[in-house]
């Protein structure tokens, strides 16, 4: 079968005193290739551990994770992945940053380099290529994350809360271009947020999961990615549809967590 | 248009008489540490006063020349003829021109640095790898640890009998117990700089297609590499300390040795001369391991 899937992966974590974690619980999702999942969730939900096992740097208890019929064992350039902030080498320029992948696998010097130009180009940071990345603010070491991770020609690409530590207004810029990327590029791409209007804006498709045990609460296919690619996003946002979807996500998930204090004071 | 009177000068900021301008417009300074400025005439102050004072009182006739030699030398219309000793400046002069015990001085000085540069070597050289192999593999820390836990707290300095029961008191002896000093701060530091590695590197590198070896070489080494300089600067200090120490002990030449024998001849100022090239060489060394880690190590704590 073509595309990702997730077929009923569940994640039990023992601990030390003999107790049991349900980190995630028969969860099974199926992403056809060039979609684009956004997965939103109070923490301890288990979305994390979720990108992990299809990144491939966790192994769940039973199920597992297929991509394009085969199952992921391990990481691979197939799968690429854009973390929070601090993934970056520092200890090398922008322009090797982003040459990393197609470097390690032995391509050709020339082929590196026009790869990194053009990559350099889309995320607009030509004239820094030969800066070091701890010179840059964080809204642009992310988007080097992007070409870097782009730079393999990754089927898939994880997300986990890229755009998570950047300010707002960066934040908006950042969103425009995942999209961007995602049209162009056609890639599949899961993102993983903790912002309902982030997941709203950039999630063609969008799953709300709870937590105790991890699983998927609720799954919505959603019109605003697509009309975000070319549209503006302000005008998105304040749409009636797209408060509603934020009010009824919001409301859902401060729901858990008033759940999950609830169950602290008792327990 | 604001008036900016009294404007303190370049040379008096300099001096610490008066603050710059992001000092001097913060109105809460005690408790602020970054308000406290270098206070750099009260230093020239300091060592103009221990200067004359040690003028005034070895020329005073104060302080016997055994103990505390002058600064010039020559002999005083007070002084006894028999007790006429040469001053720090004029055998400073002797021992640049005709060296000490038939040796040069820069000969006395180069071989106390060889020393602490041969020991630091092998010191990584040994304890780099052994370091990453306990950082990285569970086989490597389980042997390793009780050998280094144990070994760790001993002073390098209680090791000097053994050193010269096993191998005598000549080159190899020395470089030995210096390497050995090096040896665990050098481990120690690369086990820190593997374990201090951001674990979403690591996936960074492996999902961009790398192999171990290859996140190894170019993930782990280099971001390892800061607290490794760290590990070298550590290591050169405790060497010039442990080295001086040793020739003290026993050697023929080095800076230790010639003050040791300059002591059985009371040449005070020898002594004394020596103590302030330990000094100056132990400050020369940190400067430069400084500058060669801003140079080499740009990253340092930018990740």
């Amino acid at each position: 079968m073509d595309g990702l899937v997730i077929d009923d992966v569940s994640m039990v974590f023992t601990l030390p005193n003999g107790g049991e974690v349900h980190a995630l619980e028969d969860v099974s999702l199926h992403l056809e290739p060039g979609e684009l999942l956004a997965v939103l969730g109070p923490s301890g939900c288990g979305k994390t551990t979720l990108l992990n096992i299809i990144a491939g740097f966790l192994a769940p208890t039973s199920g597992q994770a297929l991509l394009n019929g085969h199952r992921v064992t391990g990481p691979h350039k197939e799968r690429g992945m854009v973390f929070q902030q601090g993934a970056l080498f520092e200890w090398m320029t922008v322009a090797e940053n982003v040459g990393f992948g197609p470097r390690m696998g032995g391509a050709p010097r020339a082929e590196i380099a026009e790869k990194v130009e053009r990559l350099l180009g889309i995320v607009a940071l030509r004239e820094f290529a030969d800066k070091p990345v701890y010179q840059l603010s964080g809204g642009m070491q992310q988007r080097v994350a992007l070409a870097r991770c782009l730079a393999n020609d990754p089927d898939v690409i994880l997300m986990d809360e890229p755009l998570g530590a950047l300010d707002a207004l960066t934040r908006e810029k950042m969103q425009g271009l995942v999209l961007k990327l995602w049209k162009e590029t056609g890639r599949t791409i899961i993102l993983i947020t903790h912002s309902v209007e982030e997941a709203l804006f950039l999630g063609e498709r969008l799953v709300v999961m709870a937590p105790r045990p991890g699983r998927i609460h609720k799954e919505y296919t959603l019109p605003f990615a697509d009309q975000g690619v070319d549209g503006d996003a302000r005008e998105i946002k304040v749409q009636p549809e797209f408060i509603s979807t934020r009010e009824e996500i919001l409301s859902m998930i401060w729901e858990m967590e008033e759940e999950i204090m609830g169950g602290d004071e008792t327990g | 248009m604001a008036e900016h009177r009294n404007q303190p000068s370049g040379l008096a900021i300099w001096l610490g008489v008066s603050d710059n301008t992001f000092t001097r417009q913060k109105t809460v300074k005690f408790g602020d540490a970054s308000a406290v400025n270098s206070g750099r005439l009260w230093s020239i102050v300091t060592v103009a006063v221990l200067l004359a004072a040690w003028w005034v009182a070895t020329v005073g006739g104060v302080l016997d020349p055994i103990y505390w030699p002058p600064l010039e030398g020559g002999l005083y219309p007070w002084d006894d003829p028999d007790r006429a000793k040469p001053g720090v400046v004029d055998r400073f002069g002797s021992l640049i021109v005709e060296g000490y015990r038939n040796i040069s001085f820069g000969e006395h000085i180069w071989t106390s640095v060889k020393r602490v540069l041969l020991g630091v070597f092998f010191g990584a050289l040994v304890g780099i790898p052994l370091g990453f192999a306990m950082g990285l593999n569970s086989v490597a820390r389980g042997l390793l640890d009780p050998v280094v836990e144990f070994i760790r707290p001993i002073p390098p300095l209680a090791l000097i009998p053994l050193v010269i029961l096993w191998l005598g008191i000549d080159e190899v002896a020395k470089t030995f117990l210096l390497f050995l000093a090096a040896l665990f701060i050098m481990l120690i530091a690369a086990r820190a700089g593997v374990g201090s590695v951001r674990i979403s590197k690591v996936h960074a590198a492996y999902s961009l297609g790398a192999s171990r070896a290859q996140v190894l070489r170019h993930v782990i080494l280099p971001n390892a590499l800061p607290e490794i300089f760290t590990g070298l600067r550590t290591s050169m200090g405790v060497c010039w300390g442990t080295l001086v120490a040793a020739e003290l002990v026993a050697a023929d030449r080095g800076v230790g040795s010639m003050m040791m024998i300059a002591k059985n001849f009371l040449q005070t100022e020898v002594v004394v001369i020596g103590i302030i090239i330990i000094g100056a060489i132990g400050f020369a060394i940190e400067m430069l391991m400084r500058v060669l880690e801003g140079w080499l190590i740009p990253w340092k704590g930018k990740g």
